[in-house]
């Protein structure tokens, strides 16, 4: 079963192309990471899909049903959840507010609160902290905690080790963990490494085209870097 | 002196309720309605018309305009703000000034002009005070109206940090998108705090009309009451918006120990005053506080002079 | 490599329907002048009130259109230039230069004000300048000159007999609205237009070449004040009462607002359309009393709503040039 589809998605700022023309299917359960340099229109294809910008041309579908022309929260209620860039998290509302809200309005299922707190224990002694107060680890296991209680069947993560120390990365991605196989995510990352190792697919944008779709093990280094740093070869031989 | 304090602090809270509307409209909806105060005074007509023409007992009138006042919060978001908001921040406010126009004009127009109180319908409770020692007098109604207020803005207050609508619409005031992405439905969200603002306006012009007069060109001054209350206290908060209140009714009766015209104008100042305070701190703090704000002023002065 | 001096493009000059367009404007201009000889006092009169309007209209346009600045407070101006002139006439001064010297005292308060309200946003600077017109209001009432509510009268007008005083209010609202008219066109297309138009195309990218969004934003606000507190005391050598409620009124920036936003808001001759058409409403419907004012507001709010760019707007969808345009079209070198 196609989780997520993308379909000739083109996304525009103005006159500005920040996407162009991405295609790809995710099948459910899989694991892809989005790396690429600054400016490479990943965070405004996250966006597009979760319906936070419109998308100029082309179509996103969700579990089969199409959503290109869905607002934001229609696209929880249809299964969908992005942890955004930046966490984005209610800071005068407590933990437990912040959850609540992700609870109320978005879907009925396994993910509640018991369950959130089961998977991301370190959240469970600030439940009632006001959410500005936290640290940035602390405030992205929130931030996941948030997205999942809305029982997302495909979940986006935006950057979730930026500003983060090491050990708090590795706190985030441990929770990560647990959630391989029983859902479908895409993490946009910067650290090459850590998307290397966590995710079974890789895409690579540079200037927001496609420029590389593959399984981490099966693609050398120097074709991860060409393609980041978004390097043709044909063009090189003529220089 | 005690009693114009008293007087005063009664007063404020009549003017916390007529600002807490305008306060969760800018807050939530991010929206500033420049006829908030016609609102008002359009509530406290419809009141006035229950209870003149059908004979309605003033409770029973009170508790019908608030539920139609509501429901016309909920339709002029669905229809005339919703869109408004689209065009950028010139339209809402043009669309507004419109609306207060239309409604002035059109209460005008049905109403006629003679000032209209709900006083005459109360019996004798418009005029029944108690006498507290130190020959002090304080009026019944004025404390009934002021114990209903703060009823009111305490279940706002509940309804705000225990429901899940409550939380819903802090979560939109506070990141609208990152709301959306929890599911929230903002359109919803909106339209549901337009229908409370416009009943807690319309709550506002009956105390109005239960202790004074309206006429239909009362409403500029209320949204200008309004407005001061809700800048005196700090814009964002519902306790801000009562201490605003508590203030600009404290300093209206007190100005209006010196002379009846002064009263307004001592409300006007204090309003001033804390709005140049106010903005004098946010350019201080964006430069680094009053030393750097005064040295940058200075140096660009004589930069500009040598430019020149 | 040689460095050959860059020329910079020329804007365009005016294209030839803009030019007949001016030529026609200054026709008319004549004749209007010229009317007093035959037409009746009433009409005259009539005439002075449109005069006024335009002026108003275009004052409007400047802080909104060209500034950004909603403003609901212009009556402050509109109302203190008729006090200023009341107090000048007292005191003894002229009652027709008086015209002049009261809005040219206004630039003094616009002055003092404009540190205070440019620094706000859009909503807080409209409901701020409102409340300071009603402070200013509140504080002339207290002048016993004006006699409170009652107001007061320009007496010293009677002096003159009311034919020669009618024809001279008339002639000099002709020659402010023509010389606001000419003031706008100049400053439009000078460089505060031009600062201004990249201001309201996109401001930050404005202050980042070196436009100092304040200083625009201040000289526009002080003459778009004068400009108003001009109209008003016209108006009252015109109508010769002066009422604080009146003259304070909020009714002056409801019409205001009308005529730039029916006109089409951030063009030259929006304004112009906008006060003819506010005009003639006024003859036909002023009759309504209240519904006609309702109906006014009920009117701006579908133009807010669903034509925000005015009659202009409409003119232009439609696919036609934008008649005395304030772009600036470029001829590149070699072309």
């Amino acid at each position: 079963m196609i989780a997520l589809e993308l379909n000739g998605v083109h996304g525009r700022y103005g006159l500005l192309q920040a996407v162009k023309g991405i295609s790809l299917d995710l099948a459910e359960g899989a694991v892809l990471a989005v790396i690429g340099a600054n400016g490479a229109g990943k965070t405004t294809l996250m966006r597009m899909i979760a319906g936070l910008h419109p998308v100029a041309e082309g179509a996103v579908s969700l579990l089969g049903e199409e959503i290109t022309e869905m607002s934001a929260h229609e696209r929880v209620r249809a299964g969908l959840a992005l942890c955004p860039e930046g966490r984005r998290l209610f800071t005068d509302l407590t933990v437990r507010e912040n959850l609540q809200i992700g609870a109320e309005n978005g879907r009925r299922g396994d993910w509640n609160l018991a369950s959130v707190l089961d998977a991301l224990p370190q959240i469970a002694p600030l439940l009632d902290r006001a959410a500005g107060g936290l640290s940035g680890g602390q405030r992205q296991a929130v931030a996941i905690g948030r997205a999942l209680i809305t029982n997302p069947r495909v979940l986006l993560l935006d950057e979730v080790s930026l500003g983060l120390s090491p050990a708090a990365v590795d706190g985030v991605y441990q929770s990560l963990e647990r959630l391989r196989g029983h859902m479908t995510m895409v993490i946009v990352e910067q650290d090459l490494t850590r998307a290397m190792g966590f995710a079974e697919r890789l895409i690579c944008l540079a200037e927001g085209a496609l420029e590389l779709d593959g399984a981490p093990q099966s693609l050398t280094r120097e074709q991860i870097t060409d393609a980041y740093f978004g390097i043709h070869k044909a063009e090189l031989s003529h220089a | 002196m005690l009693e114009s304090i008293i007087q005063g602090i009664l007063l404020g809270g009549y003017y916390a309720v007529l600002a807490a509307g305008l306060s969760l409209m800018f807050g939530v909806v991010r929206f500033i309605n420049l006829a908030h105060g016609d609102m008002a005074v359009l509530g406290a007509m419809i009141a006035l018309w229950l209870v003149q023409v059908l004979g309605l007992g003033v409770p029973w009138a009170i508790a019908l305009t608030l539920p139609m006042m509501a429901a016309l919060g909920w339709l002029l978001q669905r229809f005339i703000f919703e869109r408004s908001l689209k065009g950028g921040f010139l339209i809402p406010i043009l669309t507004t000034i419109g609306l207060a126009a239309a409604l002035q004009n059109g209460m005008f127009a049905a109403f006629g002009s003679d000032t209209r109180s709900l006083g005459a319908y109360i019996g004798g409770l418009s005029w029944a005070s108690w006498q507290l020692p130190g020959n002090i007098f304080v009026g019944k109604l004025p404390v009934y109206m002021f114990a209903t207020a703060l009823v009111v803005l305490g279940a706002l207050h509940l309804v705000l940090t225990r429901t899940g609508f409550g939380r819903a619409v802090r979560a939109t005031a506070s990141d609208p998108e990152a709301a959306a992405l929890c599911g929230v439905d903002a359109i919803r969200v909106h339209r549901g705090a337009a229908a409370i603002a416009v009943a807690l306006a319309g709550l506002a012009g009956i105390f109005l009309a239960l202790r004074a007069q309206v006429t239909p060109f009362s409403g500029p001054m209320l949204l200008i009451f309004a407005f001061e209350a809700v800048v005196i206290g700090g814009i964002g908060s519902l306790r801000g918006t009562l201490l605003g209140g508590l203030a600009l009714g404290l300093a209206q009766s007190l100005g209006g120990m010196i002379s009846p015209q002064f009263s307004l104008l001592a409300g006007h100042c204090l309003f001033l005053v804390i709005l140049a305070v106010r903005m004098s701190q946010g350019a201080a703090s964006e430069r680094g506080g009053w030393r750097a704000a005064l040295m940058a002023t200075v140096l660009n002065r004589a930069q500009m002079r040598r430019r020149a | 490599m040689t460095h050959t001096p860059i020329t910079p493009p020329r804007t365009l000059p005016l294209s030839q329907r803009d030019r007949a367009l001016i030529l026609f404007a200054v026709a008319l201009l004549g004749v209007l002048a010229l009317l007093p000889l035959v037409a009746s006092a009433l009409v005259v009169d009539k005439l002075i009130m449109l005069f006024v309007l335009i002026i108003f209209a275009v004052m409007w346009n400047l802080l909104a259109g060209y500034a950004g600045l909603v403003s609901v407070g212009q009556q402050a101006f509109v109302g203190l230039g008729g006090y200023a002139m009341i107090r000048l006439v007292d005191a003894g001064f002229p009652p027709f230069p008086a015209i002049f010297a009261a809005a040219a005292l206004t630039a003094v308060l616009a002055w003092v004000l404009s540190w205070f309200v440019l620094r706000m946003k859009a909503g807080e600077f409209a409901i701020a300048t409102w409340v300071i017109a009603e402070v200013i209001r509140s504080i002339v009432s207290f002048d016993p000159i004006v006699q409170g509510e009652t107001g007061t009268s320009l007496v010293a007008l009677n002096a003159y007999a009311p034919e020669i005083r009618r024809i001279t209010v008339y002639l000099l609202a002709l020659g402010s609205m023509a010389a606001a008219l000419w003031g706008t066109w100049v400053l439009l297309k000078g460089r505060i237009g031009a600062e201004a138009q990249a201001i309201r195309d996109d401001e930050e990218a404005a202050a980042s070449v070196g436009i100092s969004t304040f200083r625009v934003k201040q000289r526009i606000y002080i003459l778009a004040s004068v400009g108003c507190a001009l109209a008003g005391t016209l108006w009252l050598a015109s109508a010769i009462t002066f009422q604080p409620r009146t003259a304070f009124g909020i009714q002056w920036s409801v019409f205001m607002l009308f005529m730039v936003l029916v006109g089409g808001i951030g063009t030259f001759i929006g304004p112009i359309l906008g006060a003819i058409l506010f005009f003639a409403l006024q003859e036909f419907f002023g009759d309504l009393g209240a519904w006609y004012l309702a109906g006014i507001g009920i009117v701006a709010i579908l133009f807010a709503l669903y034509l925000p760019r005015g009659l202009v707007g409409l003119w232009l969808e439609r696919g036609h040039e934008e008649p005395l345009s304030m772009q600036r079209r470029l001829r590149m070198p070699g072309s």
